[in-house]
């Protein structure tokens, strides 16, 4: 029973070469892939903000942030992040009281805490903090989880998750909650219990729906189910985005020609629809190659965790890499019209800071858990 | 147990990663399944929504052609101007910026405000119009939504009120309404063009996509008018009205050969680029084409024409007026004193209503009307300008011996001053009468050979007897000219009859008689002054017309008192 029941694949782990103990570490083909990525967001960023090459530089500043947490985190051994978590976890809960108390307000929404130098929104850092904590409740416990297990781990996820709803902020309280009830998947769960948290969640649905969503909430979901009820007003955003991508075709229009995001129709062009700007001017050639290269980083990261060695960092690279796909899925499936309009960005392309540099974040512990395996090999 | 354990635990991972590994997938699927249907089933949907959103079609305004004089000197041009307006709609967001608008449109607040809420509904609504280029771009500098410029063309009439008759004018959307302008309106006015463009959300024009139709620019319009006889006839005419303390008058300047309209102007007039001011409908009448007098003596050449045509009488019969006076039916017609037995020369030159009488009534009606009528009395010139006036000639049929003796003497029929210099101009052109025009377009010339020429040529001559010392028009005179001419002043009739106090004052002239080339007739309505004979008040008037006229185009005088020194007319002649 020591041995987690994500234990996928130990047999292929290789043979050990044992580098030097401080030797800089990361994974080189998680660390080319995410250039790619990013190289190719740059790319669309700037004709999503107008071909400004002064907002690019701002983005890149961020993204220069974003990669020392990648760098730094990324040579930290997991189990110094372990023994961290729980402080981590209290640190980030204790800044979204902050925010509820004392938060900046901005498009109706108190999500954002204003540090004097930078503003930051401390919901983003749950989407790590969550699934850490559960894993790290998990690794010393038994594998599959029992079902009082079952209940702190669903405490631990929903209490910050309801926090982040109430600011009001769905979109990134769903992630919230789907990252740590990966964790929680991963960790184990029963068929049977899977079933009746499936079923308690549909007859939720209208539940939330009547007591905790708030109109605009409610808008969106209907505007998702019927989008051309209200094309100027909650319906507008889906529908350019709709036109954008539908009129990019196979080709695209090209770089800085896609006149839906240039004509300044298509809303929120450089954050939450910079998927719709990419499609219009590089087509469907272009979509395909970066959901090519997001879906090589999932697998790296899967392997990455099909590696790992023990409960903590198992649990957290699965969760990692599987949120990160959710994450992509989300943004994606929205701005296509699969699912109804949240404000969730495009991974590692949007405009934007806190969540990029919990994303790299994210994948720095990645390239830990992938880099400091062999060390820790006994 | 424990081996049994883990193996069911491995057992359920490896499904678990499955179900994972297939959801992972199953997602993917889903997406690249959706993008590729919008991308390429519903592409060419989706596209056509696109460019419904961004493309629009906007409205090329056509350059209006422009308005020349026979030289080619201008007398209307559009000029490029820039109308403001507003979509009041998307402008309601920017009301508390209301008041710089209207500092730079020049405008009350209070009454742009209103303009703008007052038509929430529409989309459209003027703010100001034909702003000068540089005052558009201070207003669209400020950057308001919602306000926008539009391309127009605004006329300029640079002769001004000099020609404003002629020309006429066009309205505000620059369509004609007046004179030439609204006569020739086709042929100035040009199509409008369209083009698709590229407009963003807020409507701001980014570029050009296609041109649907060019704009075709509107034709040059060059008229027959000659814009220094027009400037000299007008100033002359001024002067003349002025002096006189008329009501109106009226000058018309013809070639009589190719029937060309060399000049024509009128007092009261009007400043055609003078919008704004409300004008006295009065001053907008083209009176040469629109008003009709009776044209008293200065008709007498017709009559005698008729005479000649009919045979009755030769160019050198005579006449005999004693006593000075004539009795038809209940009427008594008169001269001011006794002339006795006269000359058809010697009738026109002393201007004598008896002897007029006499021949008028030794012809059959039918053959003085057809004579008359073949002057064009009566009739439409067909000169093309809007508004004119056909004047009156009853048919012979309805003639009294009354009426068919007042015609002998312009009174009981109407003509325009158009249609008096007209008939002159068959006159002056050996008998052929000319198809009037507006336009130096090369087909001016042809006419109707409506008198014989040896009779034609007779009554010329005779004419010219008028305009010697001892004739009634000798004020008309031009010194190095031989003049042609024919005084009139006729009593205007109202209400009881015809006024012993109002007048109307014609002289009609040809120029030089030796070989006419100007054909002048000037009316001086109700002058006031002590003066009111055609003789003293308007043969003044042609004097001066003609002596600048004849000046200007440098005809060869032909009654030279010295020797020729005439070198700088010459001069001016082969320019």
């Amino acid at each position: 029973m020591s041995l987690g029941s994500i234990d996928w694949d130990r047999s292929r782990s290789g043979p050990l070469h044992g580098p030097p103990r401080f030797q800089f570490s990361c994974d080189t083909p998680l660390l080319v892939t995410l250039l790619l990525v990013i190289g190719l967001g740059f790319i669309v960023l700037y004709s999503a903000l107008g071909a400004d090459a002064g907002k690019l530089m701002r983005q890149g500043v961020r993204f220069a942030a974003a990669f020392g947490a990648f760098f730094v985190l990324a040579q930290i051994p997991p189990h110094y992040l372990r023994t961290w978590t729980p402080w981590f976890y209290t640190f980030v809960l204790g800044l979204l009281l902050l925010v509820m108390v004392n938060g900046e307000i901005g498009k109706g929404a108190q999500r954002w805490l204003n540090l004097g130098f930078v503003t930051m929104q401390p919901s983003e850092f749950m989407k790590l903090a969550v699934p850490m904590m559960v894993a790290w409740f998990m690794h010393d416990r038994s594998l599959p989880p029992r079902l009082s297990h079952l209940f702190v781990m669903a405490v631990i996820v929903l209490v910050p998750a309801l926090m982040i709803e109430r600011q009001p902020d769905l979109g990134t309280a769903l992630l919230v909650v789907a990252s740590g009830g990966l964790t929680i998947l991963l960790a184990g769960l029963s068929v049977r219990i899977l079933a009746v948290l499936g079923l308690i969640g549909v007859c939720a649905a209208p539940l939330h729906w009547v007591f905790a969503m708030s109109d605009y909430q409610k808008a969106r979901v209907l505007t998702f189910l019927n989008p051309e009820s209200d094309p100027l007003g909650a319906g507008y955003n889906g529908i350019q985005a709709k036109i954008a991508i539908g009129s990019g075709g196979l080709f695209g229009k090209g770089w800085l020609n896609g006149t839906q995001a240039h004509l300044e129709f298509l809303p929120e062009r450089s954050t939450d629809f910079v998927f719709a700007v990419m499609a219009e001017e590089f087509g469907l050639l272009g979509l395909l190659l970066l959901l090519t290269l997001y879906l090589i980083l999932v697998g790296r990261g899967l392997y990455i965790a099909a590696q790992a060695q023990d409960t903590f960092t198992r649990l957290l690279a699965g969760t990692l890499s599987l949120t990160f796909f959710v994450y992509v899925f989300v943004n994606t499936a929205m701005v296509c019209g699969l699912l109804p309009v949240v404000g969730v960005p495009l991974p590692l392309v949007s405009a934007g800071g806190t969540s990029m540099v919990t994303l790299m974040a994210g994948f720095g512990m990645l390239a830990a858990i992938g880099g400091h395996r062999k060390l820790l090999a006994p | 147990m424990r081996a049994k354990q883990r193996q069911v635990s491995y057992a359920r991972s490896r499904w678990r990663s499955m179900l994972l590994l297939l959801t992972i997938g199953a997602a993917a699927i889903a997406l690249e399944a959706r993008v590729l249907y919008v991308q390429l089933v519903e592409h060419d949907f989706l596209q056509a929504q696109g460019d419904d959103r961004h493309i629009r079609t906007v409205q090329m305004a056509a350059h209006r052609g422009p308005i020349v004089d026979r030289r080619g000197e201008l007398l209307a041009v559009s000029t490029p101007v820039d109308s403001i307006w507003a979509n009041p709609q998307e402008f309601r967001p920017a009301l508390n910026r209301i008041t710089e608008l209207a500092a730079v449109l020049d405008l009350n607040v209070d009454a742009l405000t209103r303009r703008i809420t007052s038509n929430t509904s529409r989309e459209f609504v003027y703010l100001s119009r034909h702003l000068s280029p540089s005052d558009a771009a201070a207003v669209l500098e400020l950057q308001l939504p919602g306000v926008y410029s539009q391309r127009e063309y605004r006329r300029y009439y640079p002769a001004g009120e000099v020609a404003g008759h002629v020309v006429g004018f066009t309205d505000i959307d620059d369509i004609g309404q007046e004179g030439l302008e609204l006569a020739f309106d086709y042929w100035m006015r040009g199509e409008t063009g369209s083009k698709r463009v590229l407009r963003d959300r807020l409507g701001r024009l980014i570029g050009d996509v296609d041109l649907i139709r060019a704009p075709r620019d509107g034709s040059t319009l060059r008229t027959s008018i000659d814009l220094r006889l027009q400037y000299h006839a007008y100033r002359e005419l001024k002067r003349a009205v002025t002096e006189n303390a008329a009501r109106s008058g009226s000058v018309v300047i013809l070639d009589p050969h190719t029937g060309e309209v060399l000049a024509m102007v009128n007092q009261p007039t009007f400043n055609p680029n003078d919008r704004g001011q409300r004008v006295d409908a009065e001053a907008y009448r083209n009176r040469v084409v629109t008003d009709i007098l009776e044209p008293g003596s200065a008709f007498k050449p017709f009559v005698i024409a008729a005479a000649l045509e009919a045979g009755v009488y030769q160019p050198d019969s005579s006449v005999d007026t004693s006593p000075g006076f004539v009795q038809v039916g209940n009427e008594t017609f008169d001269d001011p004193r006794n002339l006795g037995r006269i000359t058809l020369t010697t009738l026109l030159a002393r201007s004598s209503n008896v002897g007029a009488v006499k021949l008028a009534l030794d012809l059959d009606p039918r053959d003085m009307w057809s004579t008359l009528s073949a002057f064009g009395i009566g009739r439409l010139t067909d000169v093309g300008f809007p508004g004119e006036s056909a004047g009156v000639l009853n048919d012979a049929e309805y003639w009294r011996p009354v009426g068919q003796a007042t015609h002998a003497f312009g009174y009981g029929l109407s003509v325009t001053p158009l249609q008096l210099a007209r008939a002159y101009a068959a006159i002056a052109a050996d008998g052929v009468l000319p198809a009037l025009t507006l336009l130096a377009d090369g087909n001016a010339g042809g006419g109707e050979q409506i008198v014989t020429p040896q009779n034609a040529q007779a009554i010329l001559k005779m004419l010219e007897v008028v305009v010697s010392p001892e004739g009634s028009g000798f004020r008309a005179d031009v010194e190095n000219y031989r003049i042609a001419g024919k005084t009139g002043t006729a009593r205007k009739s109202g209400v009881g009859g015809y006024s012993d106090e109002r007048h109307t004052s014609v002289f009609a002239g040809i120029a030089p008689a030796s070989d006419p080339q100007l054909v002048i007739v000037v009316i001086i309505d109700e002058p006031q002054g002590a003066a009111y004979y055609g003789g003293d008040v308007a043969a003044p008037v042609f004097s001066r017309i003609a002596n600048g006229a004849l000046r200007t185009l440098a005809v060869q005088p032909d009654a030279l008192e010295q020797a020729p020194v005439t070198i700088f007319a010459n001069a001016e002649a082969h320019r």
